[in-house]
């Protein structure tokens, strides 16, 4: 070691350094643009024009709250029940067709809860198939002549989302259950514990901050629904957020709506936390290959078969069917220039939230990792993907202040200072809903992309560097071939929810624009489920594509996994 | 002639936690170094801090007398020149063994490109290569092309993670030879950083063994295993014992063993308590010798045996003897303690 001190003459010195770092300071630009709406409802809630707080709470606010806690309740232990028997039985029993079940339990995940709801309405009403069969075979002529449970109701709205939500449970309880050592289960059934009870008492614990974070999702889900619970009337807080915006057309009033249902984002945000910081010590990330799973004796196994069959064929198959033979009926009155027109919006729409998605996505992920130990990028990439928990309808109410607010004040500079009006800029236009989507999916993209970065080693980007290449270039050349696969599925998946997107669409399109999913809203609205059908095929069929994406490597991990005959 | 790098009293940090304090170390051209030290001492920082990854609190890193990093300004890594080699190879997955090695050459035209690669492909022997994937090599094999690499555009320092630690074992001594000559020929000054001293044996000219954020020691090879500068040098490096002993009038220090002539600590009065380093290469094996321990373990080794022994007090001692002397557990064992170096260190504080 040497040490000459001050004999050295100071080395040259280079310009200083430039402090701002352009990736650091786009990450934060946008996600504080995803903040955005969230903040601005928090703001108009607590500083309201005209305070409807008291009105709402004497009045109708209670009844939204009961609502929407029964509805929550309701599918969180339907999607509980659904999803964790499920998950156990394709886990831990051998029966027939188990591994077909392993990945068609996960289609009710395609079908958009608005869509399952028209269909079963259509089977089950008063005019359905199955009423006018009764009525024949029993010679009844009156709804009062017989008692028939009626669908549209908060029964029917609990079983229609559960029926489409519980594969999140699924998912992700499979996972953590594949996860468990088979000796933890084998250790309890020797100390003297019955397969059921071991279950209960090892096997769920263990599982339990998976299924959590399972829940916690199919609940924002459910607070997420629109067209289900507009249909079924049951009034939720969604159902009187668009009663006091679009029918009383006050935004303070939405803002206040909000504000509550962001307090239950923020418990089920909290419950999701929870669980995946437990996931960590709970689970190992490492597959047991060797499961060896239990046999039941004689004809028994059919049983399981019988009981994994309800929720695929209530789920998908009943639905998915009347929606083709609806939708071939009434293909003539439906194909008509405008639905290819509305199909075209959809399409543009989700094509455009996806690539920008994609592209804000890339630049936080690949900011984080430029960063890797920085703890303002966590927060920023964490503040980015809180759209995923925030309801559409609230969002859409986020988006409408800022929006209005500049409308509003570039027009009055506008007016002041050239005479001129110039309307409305950014709300009531598609940039509004383009906004909204990437707001509300960038969670997902950003969880992809991040993913997806963290397999390619970070030596690889100092290798880079030092061979000549600077940050941006790493990212094109060296990154981008790699992580194609991540980018390609993000997009994919913000293109189909986006697609899907029912809530702030309906708030946030200008004015006779419509979608898709618009379009099917507004004749289910008027009654006229069989003409809306090809357009929920079409939601239907570009929900599929992720859902056979998962699936897919669902099977693909059963191949892997070694067959050896089990008796 | 110069120094081709100087790294003076640098300290680098993550978040508030202080990983590198006051480091200083200079490199002349054409010299093969090595920081050598246990996990987590902060050698691996000090290398991306020289490459430009990580910044500086206070401190500078000077290259060829340019100032290119100091806590102000940071110089960008792709601006440096420096070549880089890894322990997980770090070679691009998706481009061939030829784009890979071409990947740091800019604006050549193709021809001189071809040339030039084809003759790094020949320098690490893997030349007929050039069209395969990366996964399609073996991990030595990956290792030349990481070499290949980061030497194709001659870089004015080549830096060295851990580069031998994913091979095995025997392959790891002949890539580092082989690698060593190869940096030898051409000149190329490296900087190399591992936790294994006998890679950092095998390769260096010089190594700085590290601790706890800080250079104990930097020197050859020879003087960290047989003159250590702090205990923690004697421990990390080879193996040994300490041996209880006392400073008597005249520079001699009397342990159990032996009485021995040298160099007592500085600041040390006879009659003040010590510790002497003794080797097992310094126990030799000797029949005729009076003095005797008990062989309380023995571990074969191929050419020697390394046995612990334990002497009457029941101070346990290392010895190497050839493998020939075949004794069994229990056995009292003559020995003779021949030291040409003595390494003493006062009790607890750090003396040489």
């Amino acid at each position: 070691m040497t040490e000459r001190g001050a004999a050295i003459p100071a080395a040259p010195l280079r310009k200083p350094r430039f402090r701002v770092d352009l990736w650091q300071l786009g990450s934060s630009v946008f996600a504080a643009l995803a903040l955005l709406p969230v903040l601005a409802i928090l703001w108009l809630a607590l500083f309201p024009e005209e305070n409807i707080w008291p009105h709402l709470i004497s009045t109708s606010l209670p009844g939204y709250i009961q609502s929407t806690l029964i509805l929550m309740l309701g599918v969180g232990v339907s999607v509980f029940l659904t999803g964790v028997s499920t998950a156990w039985l394709v886990t831990h029993y051998e029966f027939p067709l188990r591994r077909q079940f392993e990945w068609m339990l996960l289609l009710p995940l395609a079908i958009p809860a608005y869509v399952i709801a028209y269909m079963y309405t259509d089977l089950l009403e008063f005019a359905g198939p199955i009423q006018r069969s009764l009525r024949g075979v029993f010679g009844w002529e009156l709804a009062r002549d017989y008692w028939f449970p009626n669908i549209r109701s908060m029964g029917g709205g609990i079983l229609m989302m559960g029926l489409v939500l519980y594969p999140y449970v699924y998912l992700l309880a499979r996972a953590a259950f594949l996860e468990q050592s088979p000796n933890q289960f084998e250790a309890s059934r020797l100390l003297g514990n019955s397969q059921f009870k071991s279950f209960l008492k090892v096997s769920l614990p263990i599982a339990r901050p998976a299924i959590v974070v399972g829940v916690a999702l199919a609940l924002m889900e459910t607070l997420n629904d629109f067209g289900t619970i507009d249909f079924f009337a049951i009034k939720t807080l969604t159902a009187g957020l668009y009663d006091v915006w679009l029918g009383m057309g006050n935004l303070g009033g939405a803002a206040q709506v909000a504000t509550t249902m962001l307090t239950f984002v923020i418990l089920l945000l909290s419950l999701e936390y929870f669980g995946r910081r437990r996931q960590r010590f709970y689970q190992s990330g490492q597959r047991f290959k060797e499961k060896v799973r239990i046999r039941l004796p004689g004809k028994q196994p059919w049983w399981l078969t019988i009981f994994c069959a309800i929720p695929v064929i209530a789920g998908f198959i009943v639905p998915v069917g009347l929606l083709i033979n609806l939708a071939i009926i009434y293909f003539d009155v439906s194909w008509t220039s405008e639905f290819r027109y509305y199909a075209l919006n959809s399409l543009m729409l989700s094509s455009i939230a996806a690539v920008v998605t994609i592209l804000i996505a890339m630049l936080i992920a690949y900011t984080r990792r430029l960063h890797a130990h920085s703890r303002k990028m966590l927060i920023v990439s964490r503040v980015a993907s809180l759209g995923y928990a925030v309801p559409g309808a609230v969002l859409a109410v986020g988006v409408i202040i800022p929006f209005a607010a500049w409308d509003n004040w570039v027009d009055s500079l506008a007016r002041e200072w050239f005479g001129y009006s110039t309307g409305l800029i950014l709300s009531g236009t598609i940039f509004a809903v383009i906004f909204a989507y990437v707001v509300r999916f960038l969670a997902v993209s950003i969880g992809s992309i991040e993913s997806s970065l963290s397999k390619v080693s970070e030596s690889m980007d100092m290798a880079a560097r030092t061979l000549g290449y600077s940050r941006r270039q790493v990212l094109t050349r060296f990154h981008l071939p790699l992580i194609k696969g991540g980018i390609l599925t993000a997009g994919m998946v913000v293109f189909v929810d986006s697609m899907k997107e029912l809530p702030a669409t309906l708030i946030l399109r200008p004015f006779n624009f419509e979608t898709l999913a618009t379009h099917v809203y507004q004749f289910a609205s008027d009654e006229l489920i069989g003409e809306s059908a090809l357009g929920s095929l079409f939601i239907v069929l570009a929900g599929l594509v992720p859902v056979i994406f998962l699936s897919r490597t669902i099977s693909r991990s059963n191949l892997v996994r070694p067959t050896r005959p089990r008796d | 002639m110069n120094n081709l790098l100087e790294v003076r009293k640098v300290r680098c940090q993550y978040d508030d936690t202080t990983v590198v304090e006051s480091v200083s170390f200079e490199l002349r051209e054409g010299t093969l170094a090595c920081l050598l030290g246990p996990s987590g001492c902060g050698k691996s920082t000090i290398l991306r801090a020289i490459a430009g990854f990580h910044p500086l609190k206070s401190g500078e890193i000077v290259l060829d007398g340019e100032a290119i990093s100091t806590p102000e300004y940071i110089l960008k890594p792709e601006q440096r020149q420096l070549g880089m080699v890894f322990q997980d190879h770090a070679l691009f997955p998706h481009l061939s063994v030829f784009d890979n090695v071409a990947a740091g050459l800019h604006g050549l035209p193709a021809k001189a490109k071809k040339a030039l690669v084809h003759s790094m492909l020949e320098r690490v022997r893997l030349n007929g290569k050039e069209h395969r994937f990366p996964h399609e090599l073996s991990g030595g094999q990956q290792q030349r092309i990481a070499l290949a690499r980061a030497l194709a555009p001659r870089p004015r320092l080549l830096l060295m993670d851990e580069p031998f630690s994913n091979l095995d074992v025997e392959l790891r001594e002949t890539l580092g030879v082989e690698v060593r000559d190869l940096l030898r020929d051409s000149g190329t000054t490296c900087l190399m950083v591992t936790h294994d001293q006998q890679d950092a044996f095998t390769f260096s000219d010089k190594v700085g063994v590290m601790n706890d954020g800080g250079i104990e020691q930097w020197d050859s090879a020879y003087a960290l295993y047989h003159e250590p500068a702090s205990r923690f040098v004697a421990d990390f490096i080879g193996q040994g014992v300490f041996l209880d002993g006392r400073v008597k009038e005249g520079g001699i220090v009397e342990t159990e063993l032996a009485t021995l002539r040298g160099k007592a600590p500085r600041g040390c009065k006879p009659g003040c308590p010590v510790k002497v380093l003794v080797r097992p290469d310094d126990v030799v094996h000797s029949d005729e010798s009076a003095m005797t321990a008990r062989i309380v373990s023995r571990n074969f080794r191929g050419s020697s045996y390394l046995y612990t022994l334990e002497l009457e007090s029941g101070t346990k001692i290392l010895s190497m003897v050839h493998s020939h002397h075949n004794h069994a557990l229990g056995e009292q064992l003559g020995i003779e303690l021949e030291l040409d170096h003595l390494v003493v260190f006062a009790n607890e504080s750090r003396v040489s």
